[in-house]
């Protein structure tokens, strides 16, 4: 007999919702953003940093906010992802404020301070979540809107074409009056809706009409179609943006997603095949990834007689150590430029929070993404399991390729680190993301309604002759 | 579709680890390499973020620190008296690194040495900021601005040696340079810098012309020969006749080997072959004595390898050569060539009763709170003569100022030896001669200083007279700086 059809003296007992959980832990979230704050104006101007009380109220503000809302619209959503991304994000904005402080890179040419619009960004995105949260009522309704999802992320990746690169890549769109956005970063949501939509709807046919080859399913012809499309999309970002990044991660959401929904051990090794040719074929002519590559493999080497940025972000990381330099007294601005509030952000947590700050950091990530795979696997329908794996495995990568590449880890691509690094469009769309993942995830753990009661139920009489 | 999500699970999970893993190797296993590469500038950023401990001279400091207020560095390098003290302290720059004493003692300056530890530590606890240690240095100040002031207008070189110690007191090269004029890091700075390379300058003003430049030492390379020969037993008495015949044939060769002007060289005692400064006498000597006599002899005096005062000082070079050519590095030709440290030890060896003292110019370490980390004990590095030969020598090198070629350098009340030398150089000898000058002062309360001057003669004056008369004066100079300052 479940809990709900339990009517004795109580009333109905719904599951544990873990609100309070989340409210608990939305107190850290805000609280250590707000001390590390604190510990940046003592390290630079030896008081306590005169926006200090704006801050915590905004921060405390937009996660109180967030937390009502999740609280009536998705009460049974999971109780980490808010927290997790508040931590983050309101972490991000130290980072971004700390830097600012610093002249060399807060000239105009260079766009000045930009914690405040960092600030703004997140407002927004937090707006978004709660819109999301708000008007959302079940993610299943995103189904309906697969190709125009399709034609929207086709639209988002080809834009930036058609506008001048900046800092070497050509991800950027620039609209007068508002600013410039990447729409790599929204079209990753709408592509994993997409995928999700599309794979749902083909899954048997990819998954079994196939002819076993030496241990391997081989797809049809026609079923191979897609993934050749897709692939060859992902290459033509490669080329014509330059854009090493948002290629790899499309594609790569695309074959999790695609093994995920067929099972088949066989499209991964497909996937790694095709990109794998895909990467060799446009290394050899494409400069800009040989560059890349290069670095990666001498990150120390001197150009012109001058220190590299990926060598400067190396020495940021080796200079911090184990504890690091501590909030505000690292030299990560030497990487130059904006860089170190963009793409290098985790520079400079290497710098003053040392190998334990960016391990906390990653760990938090993995938490994330964690989260979000669990709910996948709590969903319950396919298309809430795909898009859910999708979303989760879009930010883990990510997250894997920005870290990886700043480390050292793998060749560099330019993007952003989710909620830490200076960026409107990242903050905006990973808050959205964010809001599709608990969304999920009440709908998973929210408790099936109680069943109408039934005569049926009822104890059968039993009629005696 | 559970089975490949939790694949999907260990998959990202794997990711996360392995960027883990990527951090560990870098902020701790590489750490200490990339926080302290010479191109992290953040190993100059803490160099000059405190003021820097000084380079001491006597009691007073001829270097300071000045705050500044452009980029990353919060303070600057100064110099008291920047050109003549160059060749001892070294430059310290923000954006040209350092070198010499700045840069050997860079750790102790910088306050980071192991050995300012317990210091530190204290200043943990006290709250005070991180302070840097003093170097102070054996020189003597009056001795260098003597040799400094002599040197104006010339190119050339002083190092004078307290041969009983082997403690340095003077280190002069000219033309030089002011370090305060390219401390910072501005254009200005820079372009100061430029002006003095060796490519945008012909004079090489940085060159350390005492210590780092090798110059073939003429005829004050006899009092070496002089001494194989003492040592060797090739001659006992220095007032008894050679067997030096007038003229005399280079072996192997048919070129005979010319005096400098006539002077009475035929079968001349010591002591009047090194008044004259007799070409034949001390070329025969060579080539009896043989090259590796003669390089085993100059090897005792210091040649054939570098000095670390702790400054690196470049080898002399006694060479492997043929008869004739030995014959010729006998009187300091050939490629017989020598730093004007090293004639300086040549000198002070034969003061000191033969034995060489290693020299040295850093006299201790102090710590900021004044305690001494460490002191400099003068240690002895060979004996190439025997004492009663090195009273013979020292005879010798008496009469040459008393009565010789370097009657300049006389003293009264004070007994000089001392020996001239001018260097032919140059594809036959076109270019101008180096003036050579080496000495040693004497008191009653001892020998306290030996001196060895070169100028690269921009006169065109030939024969030991020119050794005697650009050189000598400046010896004398530093001399008495230092014979007056012991009174």
């Amino acid at each position: 007999m479940s809990s709900t059809s339990n009517t004795t003296t109580i009333g109905t007992i719904g599951a544990p919702s873990r609100r309070n959980t989340e409210l608990a832990l939305l107190v850290f979230a805000v609280i250590i953003p707000v001390f590390a704050y604190i510990n940046v104006g003592l390290a630079k101007e030896d008081t306590v940093p005169a926006g200090v009380l704006g801050y915590a109220l905004g921060l405390g503000l937009l996660a109180g906010v967030a937390h009502l809302v999740v609280r009536k619209w998705a009460p049974y959503a999971d109780p980490l992802m808010l927290p997790i991304a508040t931590l983050l994000n309101g972490l991000g904005l130290v980072f971004i404020w700390r830097l600012d402080q610093e002249p060399q890179i807060t000239t105009p040419q260079l766009g000045g301070a930009m914690a405040p619009g960092q600030l703004m960004w997140s407002t927004l995105g937090v707006a978004l979540f709660l819109g999301v949260l708000i008007f959302l009522k079940d993610h299943r309704v995103l189904q309906r809107y697969t190709y125009i999802s399709m034609v929207v992320a086709l639209v988002l990746l080809i834009l930036p074409v058609f506008f001048p690169a900046r800092f070497g890549a050509r991800i950027w769109i620039t609209i007068p009056g508002v600013g410039s956005l990447q729409p790599g970063e929204f079209a990753k949501i709408i592509i994993a809706i997409f995928f999700a939509g599309y794979l749902m709807v083909k899954r048997d046919a990819l998954a079994l009409a196939s002819r076993r080859f030496m241990g391997l399913y081989l797809p049809r012809g026609r079923d191979l179609g897609p993934i050749l499309v897709i692939w060859a999309l992902s290459l033509m970002i490669l080329v014509f943006e330059t854009d090493l990044g948002t290629s790899l991660l499309f594609f790569g959401l695309f074959v999790i997603m695609l093994y995920v929904a067929t099972e088949r051990t066989s499209w991964i090794v497909f996937g790694l095949l095709l990109s794998g040719a895909g990467a060799v074929a446009v290394a050899t002519f494409e400069s800009h990834v040989q560059t890349r590559v290069h670095n990666w493999l001498n990150p120390l080497e001197l150009l012109n007689g001058g220190v590299t940025e990926t060598a400067q972000a190396m020495y940021s990381f080796g200079s911090g150590g184990i504890l690091g330099s501590g909030l505000g007294q690292g030299y990560s601005r030497l990487i130059g430029g904006i860089a170190p509030k963009s793409d290098y952000i985790l520079a400079t947590v290497g710098e003053e929070l040392g190998l334990a700050g960016v391990m906390a950091i990653l760990l938090l990530y993995g938490l994330l993404i964690e989260r979000g795979i669990r709910t996948a696997l709590a969903a319950r329908d396919p298309f809430g399991k795909l898009l859910a794996v999708g979303l989760a495995g879009a930010f883990a990568l990510q997250v894997f390729v920005v870290a990886g590449g700043v480390t050292g880890l793998i060749p560099l691509t330019g993007m952003t680190m989710p909620f830490l690094a200076q960026g409107g469009s990242s903050v905006i769309a990973n808050w959205a993301l964010v809001a599709i993942l608990l969304r999920i995830s009440d709908t998973a753990r929210r408790p099936a309604p109680a069943p109408a009661p039934s005569t049926d139920a009822e104890m059968t009489q039993v009629v005696r002759p | 579709m559970n089975k490949p999500l939790r694949r999907v699970a260990i998959f990202c999970g794997l990711l996360v680890l392995a960027l883990l893993v990527r951090v560990n190797w870098v902020q701790f296993v590489q750490a200490d390499e990339l926080k302290n590469d010479k191109h992290n500038r953040r190993v100059a950023i803490e160099r000059y973020s405190i003021p820097r401990g000084n380079i001491i001279v006597g009691d007073k400091a001829v270097t300071g620190s000045t705050t500044t207020d452009s980029g990353d560095f919060k303070y600057k390098r100064t110099y008291k008296d920047g050109p003549m003290w160059a060749p001892v302290t070294g430059y310290a720059s923000q954006a040209f690194d350092a070198n010499q004493l700045e840069k050997l003692y860079d750790p102790i300056l910088t306050g980071t040495d192991d050995k300012l530890f317990f210091s530190r530590t204290v200043d943990m606890f006290t709250g005070e900021k991180q302070q840097g240690g003093d170097v102070v240095t054996t020189l003597d100040a009056k001795a260098q601005k003597a040799a400094y002031d002599g040197l104006k207008g010339k190119k050339g070189a002083v190092a004078a040696i307290n041969p009983e110690t082997g403690a340095i007191l003077a280190l002069a090269s000219a033309p030089s340079y002011d370090p305060s004029s390219f401390a910072g890091m501005s254009d200005d700075d820079a372009k100061a810098y430029n002006g003095l390379l060796k490519k945008n300058n012909a004079d090489d003003p940085m060159l350390n012309r005492a210590l780092r430049q090798t110059y073939p030492p003429g005829s004050t390379f006899k009092v070496v020969t002089a001494a194989a020969a003492l040592e060797n037993g090739l001659y006992t008495d220095i007032d008894a006749k050679t067997d030096s015949p007038l003229p005399w044939t280079l072996p192997d060769t048919r070129i005979p080997l010319p005096n400098e002007g006539n002077i009475p060289c035929e079968n001349a005692s010591l002591r009047e072959a090194l008044r004259w400064s007799c070409n034949t006498v001390f070329g025969k000597i060579s080539a009896d004595l043989g090259n590796k006599k003669m390089i085993e002899e100059a090897d005792k005096f210091g040649f054939n390898k570098e000095h670390f005062t702790p400054v690196r000082a470049e080898a002399s070079v006694y060479p492997e050569d043929n008869r004739p050519q030995n014959a010729m590095a006998g009187i300091g030709q050939a490629s017989n060539r020598a730093t004007p440290l090293q004639m300086a030890m040549v000198a002070s060896a034969v003061a000191n009763g033969g034995t060489l003292m290693k020299p040295y110019m850093v006299d201790k370490l102090v710590a900021p709170n004044l305690n001494v980390i460490q002191q400099e004990q003068p240690e002895k590095l060979s004996e190439p003569l025997k004492p009663e030969n090195a009273q013979k020598l020292q005879d010798m090198m008496e009469t040459v100022v008393k009565t010789g070629t370097g009657t300049n350098a006389q003293i009264p009340g004070v007994t000089v030896g001392g020996k001239t030398g001018t260097a032919q150089h140059g594809e036959n000898n076109k270019d101008n001669p180096y003036a050579w000058f080496i000495s040693y002062a004497k008191t009653d309360k001892g020998t306290p200083v030996a001196v060895a001057v070169v100028i690269e003669g921009s006169d065109t004056l030939r024969g030991d007279i020119a050794g005697g008369k650009l050189a000598a004066p400046i010896a004398k100079a530093v001399m008495e700086a230092v014979v007056n300052g012991n009174k």
